[in-house]
C-alpha cells in the first residue's frame, strides 16, 4: 500500500486488487508459470509452479476453477473449516483462503518450507499490471487499482508516545534492533 | 547446469520391477533437440526392427519436449513413442495437457518402459521418488476414472496422470492414452502400454526448470502472447473460419458444422451428405453443445481454449477436443447428442477418435454386404445408435467379432477375408485417417498424405494455405504480412496460384515448388515434436506466433544451445531421416507411401509418380525413399548408413538414387 500526504489531516491510499472471474478462467495456469519466473533470482531465471503466489486450485470434473493468491502467514491451522456451496457446486474447504498454513502445501517454497506471499509484483520501476494480470488472456484476472481517502490515523502519535517510553527504557538503539529484528520477520 | 530439459530420464524395467533415473548426453540435445528426436534416437538404438510391438523389447517412450515447463506460452507437449501394433512402423502421438511440464518439474525429460510388467501396475513419479504400485484394484476401470482414482489414493490433487482405459488393457490396435483434456490416440500406443502391463502413469514435481537467458527469452514469451491477442480480434480474411484463427480447430466453440458435415464423409468415410446442415440441425445440435458443454478448457500455460468440459446428461463428465467432437455422429450417421454421449465411453475406454467410429461403421458395412453375417453379431439391438454401442463394448472387451474389430480395419479385413479389404478403404500406411474424400488431386496433401512418417492427415497440415484464394488481389494481400516463410519465394508460389487454369492443381504448384512447400510444413512439425510446442500456435495454422525465424532464438535462449535458422533447418531434417530410418529398417518403402486410393476422385500417375521422384530426390532418398549415404552422413547419421549398408537395405558406394522405379513391387 502506497501513501500519499495530502493537504491537512487528509491523506490518500492506494487500494490494489485483482478481481477474480472464476467464470473465465480456463484452466491452463499461466498465472502460476509467470509468477515463479517473475520471483525467481535472477528474474525470469526459472519457472517453478510450486513456487508461484497464485495458484489455480482447480478440479476440471467438477468444474471448479479458483485462483487463489497468497495472503499471510499463519502459525496455526483454523480451529474451524468452512465448505462454500456455489451454483451446486461444492468447493473444498480452504479453496477460498489465501493464507499459507500448516494445513496444506500452497504457497511455501519447495525446499524450505518458508512462506510464500503475493507482493503484487512490486519492482522498480513498477509494472503497469502484475504479471499473472498480464498473462491471463481470459481475463479471469483484472488488476484494479484505486484512492481511498483516509483521515490520518490518530495513533501515530500514540505510537511515538510509546516508543519513547520505551526509549527511556531501553535505549534508542535496543529499540531499533528490535525492530530492524521485527521488519526482517515481517 | 542444464537449460530448459533436466538431463536425466528415468528409466524402468517393468520385467524386473527396476527403476534408474539415468543422466543424459547433452550432445544428444545438440543433434535432436528433444521429445521426438531424442525419443527416435533411443529407439534406433535400443529396438532392433525385429522386435514385435508387443513385445518386451519393444520401448514406450513418454517424453516432454525440450522446452516444455518453461515460460513459453503453448509449449506442453507429451510425445509419445514406440513402434505401432496397426502399422508396424513408428507412432509418435502426442498429447497436450499438463502431463509434460509436470515431468520436467519432477526432474526428468522421458520415462522410458521396456520390458513387461507381470501384473497391471502403475507408475508414481514424486520428484526423486518413483514407485511401481500395484494397479489391480483399477483394471477395467475408465482412463478419467482411473486418473481420479488413484488421485484419491495418493491424496494429490496437483498430480498428472496419464492412463489408459479397457482398450489398452486389452491391447486393442487403435487404443490411446488418456490424460483428461488431452489424448495421445493415434497407432495403436495405448495397446503398447496394456501390453506392457501399465495402466498409468502418475507425476508430481515441484523443481524448477532453467531458463539460460532469462530476459531474451520472456521478450519472445511476450510478443507471442502479444500476437495471439491481436490475431484473436483479426481473424485471416478469405479462409474458413477454422482456418481463420489460431490453436487446434475451434470444435467446441464454433457451432456452424456446415462446412464438416457437407464435405467430410459420413459412416465408413462413404457418403458425402450435401444439403444436411439444415437450420433446423444448426438449432439442434447448437441445443446440444450449450446444454452439455459446461466450460471452454486449456492446456498448461496457453490462452487458446481448444478443449471443452462436457456434461452429458446422466453421464460422468469428460472432457473433448477438435475433431472427436463430430467423429462418432458422423460413423454412426446420427447427431450430435448420441456424438458427445457415445463419445464419453470412448474416452473412459480409451480409444482412438478417428479409428474407433470408422471401425464399427466398418464392421456394419461388412454385415451389410453379406461377409459378416449375424451370427456373428449376436445380442446386438435393432436400432442404429445402440449398435454403436454393442459394437464399441464388443471391440474393448475384445468378445466375438469385436476381437476381430480390435485389430482395426486393415488387419480385420485380412482376418475375415472374403473380399472384406475393399471396405478397409481409408488407410495410409493401415492406420484409419479423416474421413476426407475430395475430386480433384492436390500435389502438396498428395506428397504429404503418401510419405508423411505421422500417417496421419490432420496432423500434417501447415503454414501454407490449403487452397489458392479466389483472386490475385486476395493472394497479394495475404503474403504483404507473411514474415513466417523461411524464404521469399513461397510468396510468389502463393501469389501465382489460381483456382483454375494454367496454375492451378494438380499441375501447379509444379513439382519443385511442391516439394518445398511440404518441406517447409514437415520442417515445422518436426521442429514443434522436439520441442514439446503445440502446432496449433506453429506448424498447423496460418500465420502463427512460432516460426522458423523466432525458434531459434527460443532454443537458444531458452536452451542455451546457440542456434540459427539453418542449424535449426539442419536439425529438423536430421529429425525428419532418423525417424524414416526407423521406418524404413522396419520395411517400409515406396510402394507403401500411398494415399488412400479413393481419396481423390481424378488421379494422376503420371504427375504422381513425377511428384515421388522428385520429391525423394529433393529429400536426398533413393528411389526407394530411403535416404542415400550420401545424405545420412551428412546428417552426422553415420551410424544408420552404417548399419543398412550392413543390412544390405543400401549398397555401399551407391550414394545416387538409383533408377528403380515407383511400380516395383512392395517389398515385405
Amino acid at each position: 500500500m502506497e501513501e500519499h500526504a495530502v493537504s491537512g489531516h487528509k491523506k490518500t491510499k492506494t487500494v490494489k486488487t485483482i478481481r477474480i472471474d472464476v467464470d473465465k478462467c480456463n484452466g491452463c495456469r499461466a498465472c502460476e508459470v509467470i509468477c515463479s519466473a517473475f520471483h525467481a533470482s535472477p528474474r525470469y531465471s526459472s519457472s517453478n509452479s510450486a513456487r508461484s503466489r497464485i495458484r489455480v486450485i482447480h478440479d476440471p470434473l467438477r468444474d471448479i476453477y479458483v485462483p487463489v493468491y497468497a495472503g499471510d502467514y499463519s502459525m496455526a491451522e483454523c480451529a474451524g473449516r468452512d465448505k462454500y456451496t456455489i451454483d451446486g457446486k461444492e468447493y473444498d474447504e480452504c479453496a477460498f483462503c489465501r493464507a499459507s498454513c500448516p494445513s496444506r502445501d500452497l504457497f511455501k517454497e519447495p525446499d524450505s518450507g518458508l512462506p510464500l506471499k503475493c507482493d503484487m509484483c512490486e519492482s522498480d520501476p513498477s509494472l503497469s499490471e502484475p504479471m499473472c494480470v498480464q498473462w491471463c488472456l481470459a481475463d479471469a484476472l483484472v488488476y484494479e487499482e484505486r484512492e481511498e481517502e483516509v483521515v490520518e490515523e490518530e495513533q501515530q502519535e500514540e505510537i511515538e508516545i510509546g516508543l519513547e517510553a520505551m526509549a527511556n527504557k531501553h535505549g534508542v538503539q535496543k529499540v531499533m534492533d528490535t525492530l530492524a529484528r521485527m521488519t526482517k520477520k515481517a | 547446469m542444464r537449460f530448459a530439459e533436466t538431463g536425466f530420464n528415468l528409466e524402468v524395467d517393468l520385467s524386473r520391477g527396476n527403476v534408474e533415473r539415468v543422466a543424459t548426453d547433452p550432445k544428444d540435445t545438440e543433434l535432436y533437440l528433444g521429445g521426438l528426436g531424442t525419443s527416435a534416437k533411443l529407439m534406433w538404438d535400443r529396438v532392433p526392427p525385429e522386435a514385435e510391438p508387443f513385445s518386451p523389447e519393444n520401448l514406450l517412450i513418454f517424453s516432454a519436449g525440450l522446452l516444455c515447463g518453461t515460460p513459453a506460452p503453448g509449449c506442453n507437449r507429451t510425445i509419445v513413442s514406440t513402434f505401432s501394433p496397426q502399422t508396424k512402423l513408428l507412432a509418435y502421438s502426442m498429447m497436450g495437457g499438463f502431463w509434460a511440464p509436470e515431468l520436467k518439474h519432477a526432474g526428468y525429460d522421458k520415462v522410458i518402459l521396456r520390458g513387461k510388467s507381470p501384473d497391471l501396475v502403475y507408475l508414481w513419479i514424486n520428484n526423486d521418488k518413483v514407485e511401481i504400485r500395484d494397479a489391480s484394484h483399477l483394471k477395467g476401470k475408465g482412463a478419467v476414472e482411473t486418473a481420479d482414482l488413484i488421485k484419491k489414493e495418493l491424496k494429490e490433487p496437483k498430480a498428472q496422470v496419464a492412463a489408459i482405459g479397457m482398450a489398452g488393457e486389452n491391447r486393442v490396435y487403435f487404443a490411446s492414452i488418456e490424460q483428461g483434456r488431452s489424448s495421445a490416440s493415434r497407432g495403436g500406443i495405448g495397446a503398447v502400454m496394456g501390453d506392457k502391463g501399465v495402466k498409468a502413469i502418475v507425476v508430481r514435481g515441484t523443481k524448477d526448470v532453467h531458463i539460460a537467458k532469462p530476459a531474451e527469452f520472456m521478450e519472445l514469451c511476450n510478443y507471442v502472447l502479444k500476437y495471439i491477442k491481436a490475431r484473436d480480434g483479426n481473424p485471416i480474411p478469405g479462409v474458413m473460419p477454422i482456418l481463420a484463427g489460431l490453436g487446434s480447430p475451434q470444435e467446441m466453440i464454433v457451432h456452424d458444422e456446415k462446412w464438416h458435415t457437407e464435405n467430410f464423409m459420413w459412416g465408413n468415410s462413404r457418403l458425402r451428405r450435401k444439403g444436411f446442415w439444415t437450420e433446423e440441425v444448426a438449432e439442434n445440435w447448437t441445443n446440444t453443445m450449450e446444454s452439455m458443454r459446461t466450460r471452454l478448457i486449456s492446456c498448461y500455460n496457453c490462452p487458446m481454449k481448444c478443449g471443452a468440459t462436457i456434461s452429458p446428461p446422466g453421464l460422468p463428465t469428460y472432457m473433448m477436443k477438435c475433431f472427436s467432437k463430430l467423429t462418432y455422429t458422423m460413423g454412426a450417421m446420427s447427431d450430435l447428442e448420441f456424438g458427445l454421449r457415445i463419445a464419453q465411453s470412448a474416452t473412459e475406454y480409451g480409444v482412438d477418435g478417428f479409428s474407433a467410429p470408422q471401425v464399427m461403421a466398418f464392421g456394419l458395412e461388412l454385415l451389410e454386404a453379406g461377409i459378416l453375417t449375424d451370427k456373428d453379431f449376436p445380442g446386438m439391438p435393432d436400432d442404429n445408435e445402440g449398435k454403436f454401442y454393442w459394437l464399441l463394448d464388443k471391440i474393448v472387451r475384445r468378445e466375438g467379432i469385436g476381437d476381430t474389430l480390435a485389430n482395426g480395419t486393415h488387419w480385420a479385413a485380412e482376418q475375415i477375408g472374403n473380399g472384406a479389404q475393399e471396405f478397409a478403404h481409408n488407410n495410409i500406411k493401415k492406420l484409419e485417417q479423416l474421413p476426407l474424400k475430395l475430386g480433384m488431386l492436390n500435389p502438396i496433401y498428395f506428397l504429404m498424405y503418401s510419405t508423411g512418417e505421422k500417417i496421419n492427415i490432420t496432423q500434417i497440415e501447415g503454414n501454407f494455405p490449403q487452397a489458392p484464394f479466389a483472386t490475385r488481389e486476395e493472394r497479394e494481400e495475404f503474403v504483404k504480412d507473411w514474415p513466417h516463410v523461411p524464404d521469399e519465394k513461397f510468396k510468389e508460389y502463393f501469389v501465382e496460384w489460381e483456382q483454375r487454369g494454367e496454375k492451378s492443381i494438380p499441375y501447379y504448384p509444379t513439382p519443385d515448388a511442391t516439394c518445398e512447400i511440404v518441406n517447409w510444413q514437415e520442417q515445422m512439425h518436426y521442429i514443434d515434436d522436439s520441442l514439446g510446442m503445440c502446432a496449433g500456435l506453429s506448424s498447423f495454422p496460418l500465420k502463427p506466433p512460432y516460426h522458423i525465424h523466432n525458434l531459434p532464438t527460443f532454443i537458444s535462449s531458452g536452451a542455451g544451445i546457440d542456434m540459427d535458422k539453418d542449424e535449426l533447418i539442419q536439425i529438423a531434417k536430421r529429425n525428419r531421416n532418423l525417424v524414416r530410418a526407423l521406418n524404413v529398417r522396419k520395411g517400409m518403402r515406396r510402394a507403401d507411401e500411398k494415399p488412400p486410393e479413393d481419396h481423390w476422385r481424378k488421379r494422376f500417375p503420371e504427375l504422381e509418380t513425377e511428384l515421388m521422384d522428385t520429391y525423394y530426390k529433393f529429400k536426398g532418398w533413393n528411389s526407394q525413399g530411403i535416404p542415400t549415404e550420401e545424405s545420412l552422413n551428412e546428417l552426422s547419421l553415420d551410424y544408420i548408413s552404417k548399419d543398412f549398408i550392413q543390412r544390405g537395405i543400401l549398397k555401399d558406394g551407391e550414394d545416387a538414387p538409383s533408377g528403380e522405379t515407383s511400380t516395383e513391387k512392395e517389398q515385405k
